[in-house]
């Protein structure tokens, strides 16, 4: 059985994608401790160079082929496929993003092989690889061995840091084919919409108030507004805000939206999903308002309280107006 | 367009979770179970193509117990088809391998275009039902959807990227789309509505065929986190938590 430990790399526009380290720095640790090499796989068309940037990897596999210059579900998932079925890793790292997601089932169906998803430790227990995954929004934990002899992994972040997945020079590139015929594809790329602009870049602000689904309603944001001005901040926000069309996306903070570091971060009302927690967790200080105790956010959080946010707003706001003022 | 939308109950994460006795479990003895939050999504977007372009609105769901409201439900806000899929076990949680083989054998005489589901459920372990099913079914999959458009015959699914980019994905019919969430938020409706339905309205029932859970990890323990660096938490009233912060902001000279 391989003891092969692969990490699937993720890239838009010539950008290798965070998670990517992340992966990198966790199947370094995994490698090793299984007395195995890591392999990362690159995807891509003209896009050797980037091979560059994976150098904590024993190797990298470079698949180039016009149809897989950026991501597209179908492309993707036939060509990890061709390659996972022809050498059979003992595990094959891929992210649990918006493009990780799109092809581990669809491989791992294909493959009959099993699929762990949202895992964010992995370890080694008498010889063994093991998987630690969030489920619940967080508030719960499972684990158990990674399935023999090969086994799918989605990874959130949160367990390692990235820039242990980082280290100069380069590895050995094995450039090869793509392993099945990218033809008859039944998703293309049309185009890529940028990101709004013109709004608060709310990467740039060193205080925010980010209101989540503790807020209650829409009325209640201009508290947050009112917070956030008195303290020379800005408002942002965690996904339910959002999808109610109560904040624009550019304000959205997490897994789709803006990774922020603010050296003051209050958590209003959100419960610290790890879609959530993967946008703000390097703030400087994290402050958590939750009537929940057992919110994830408070692990995160260096202060925390249980009141109710709409209650607290107003009275705290006027308490920086006043101690501002004298 | 003929739309299938299957939705998944997912415990009610307000409320207290605890795993039961043999460590490796959620308790559901007094457990809630509501719709997940990105398949009413997945229902809003299907019901925003309904009415641009035409066609049906079928919701399909596990029987995993009290489901009745939430499909009278969806009736209410505009479906035209709900479907209960019966069968042994679902009650005692089922994974997404295995609740994919039973939703794909319950397809089998539905006719549809589009399937709409959640990008993904809060208690997902084993991978998400939406790309489950479309592998099963060999059908294309983009998930991460914030936005869907038909054009000549293919679709033009929104899909996000971190960082708020987004990609236009141009997908061949029949397709699979997990959603993130809708363009719109989810439709409200008012209980005289259901009530209406309930009387009128009929659930489709259909027996699951054999599930195939295969491709699940085994879980060897499921616990609760302890976390080693806790909050330090802020006790007493609004009023005496907003002085402790204020004196938290100003000793970090955040006051200035």
């Amino acid at each position: 059985m391989s003891q092969e430990v692969w990490v699937v790399a993720e890239t838009v526009r010539g950008e290798v994608m965070e998670i990517t380290y992340t992966m990198l720095a966790a199947g370094r640790g995994l490698a090793d401790k299984l007395g195995g090499s890591l392999t990362a796989v690159l995807l891509g068309h003209n896009a050797e160079g980037l091979a560059g940037t994976l150098g904590v990897a024993d190797g990298v596999t470079y698949v180039d082929h016009a149809a897989l210059a950026e991501f597209t579900p179908d492309a993707y998932q036939r060509t990890i496929a061709g390659l996972v079925k022809g050498a059979a890793p003992r595990v094959v790292l891929l992210g649990h993003s918006s493009m990780g997601m799109d092809v581990a089932c669809g491989i791992g169906i294909g493959l009959g092989s099993p699929l762990i998803a949202s895992c964010q430790t992995l370890d080694v227990q008498a010889g063994k690889p093991h998987y630690v995954s969030l489920t619940c929004g967080g508030k719960v934990l499972a684990e158990g061995e990674l399935p023999e002899p090969s086994c799918l992994v989605t990874m959130v972040p949160g367990g390692y840091k990235p820039k242990d997945g980082r280290k100069e020079g380069a590895p050995k590139v094995t450039k090869v084919a793509p392993p099945t015929a990218l033809d008859d594809l039944k998703v293309k790329l049309k185009g890529y919409i940028e990101p709004e602009t013109g709004d608060v870049d709310i990467t740039g602000e060193s205080i925010l108030a980010s209101v989540g689904r503790g807020i209650g309603q829409r009325d209640n944001l201009k508290l947050a507004e009112e917070l956030a001005a008195a303290l020379g901040g800005a408002v942002s926000a965690s996904r339910p805000v959002v999808d109610q069309g109560w904040l624009p996306t550019s304000r959205l903070v997490g897994k789709s939206g803006k990774s922020v570091k603010p050296r003051l971060y209050l958590a209003l009302g959100i419960s610290g999903a790890p879609e959530h927690a993967e946008g703000m967790r390097d703030a400087e200080c994290v402050i958590a308002i939750n009537t929940d105790e057992k919110a994830p956010i408070f692990d995160i959080a260096q202060y925390g309280a249980t009141v109710d946010v709409v209650k607290l707003l107003p009275v705290l706001t006027e308490k920086i107006k006043q101690a501002k003022g004298s | 367009m003929n739309i299938v939308v299957p939705v998944k109950f997912v415990p009610d994460l307000v409320e207290e979770l605890e795993i039961d006795k043999s460590g490796v479990a959620l308790d559901r003895t007094y457990m809630r179970l509501i719709p997940s939050e990105q398949d009413e999504h997945a229902l809003e977007q299907a019901l925003l193509l309904k009415e641009r372009y035409g066609g049906t609105v079928t919701v399909v769901t596990l029987d995993t117990g009290d489901v009745d409201e939430a499909l009278f439900t969806a009736i209410a806000k505009g479906a035209d088809h709900v479907v209960k899929v019966l069968g042994d076990g679902f009650a005692e949680g089922i994974n997404n391998h295995a609740a994919s083989s039973v939703l794909q054998a319950a397809l089998k005489d539905i006719a549809f275009d589009l399937i709409l589901t959640g990008t993904q459920a809060t208690d997902d372990l084993d991978g998400s039902t939406g790309p489950l099913l479309a592998a099963r079914l060999g059908l294309p999959f983009v998930g991460y959807v914030t936005g869907v458009e038909q054009e000549d015959g293919k679709i033009v699914a929104r899909k996000e990227y971190p960082g708020g980019l987004v990609a236009e994905m141009e997908v061949a019919l029949p397709a699979v789309l997990g959603i993130q969430a809708a363009e719109k938020p989810p439709r409200y409706v008012v209980t005289s509505l259901v009530m209406e339905a309930m009387k009128t309205a009929k659930i489709e029932e259909v027996e699951a065929g054999q599930a195939e859970g295969g491709g699940a990890a085994e879980v060897a323990r499921m616990y609760l986190p302890e976390s080693s660096e806790r909050a330090e938490m802020i006790e007493g009233n609004v009023d005496h938590v907003a002085d402790a912060l204020v004196t938290v902001f100003r000793d970090r000279g955040l006051l200035a």
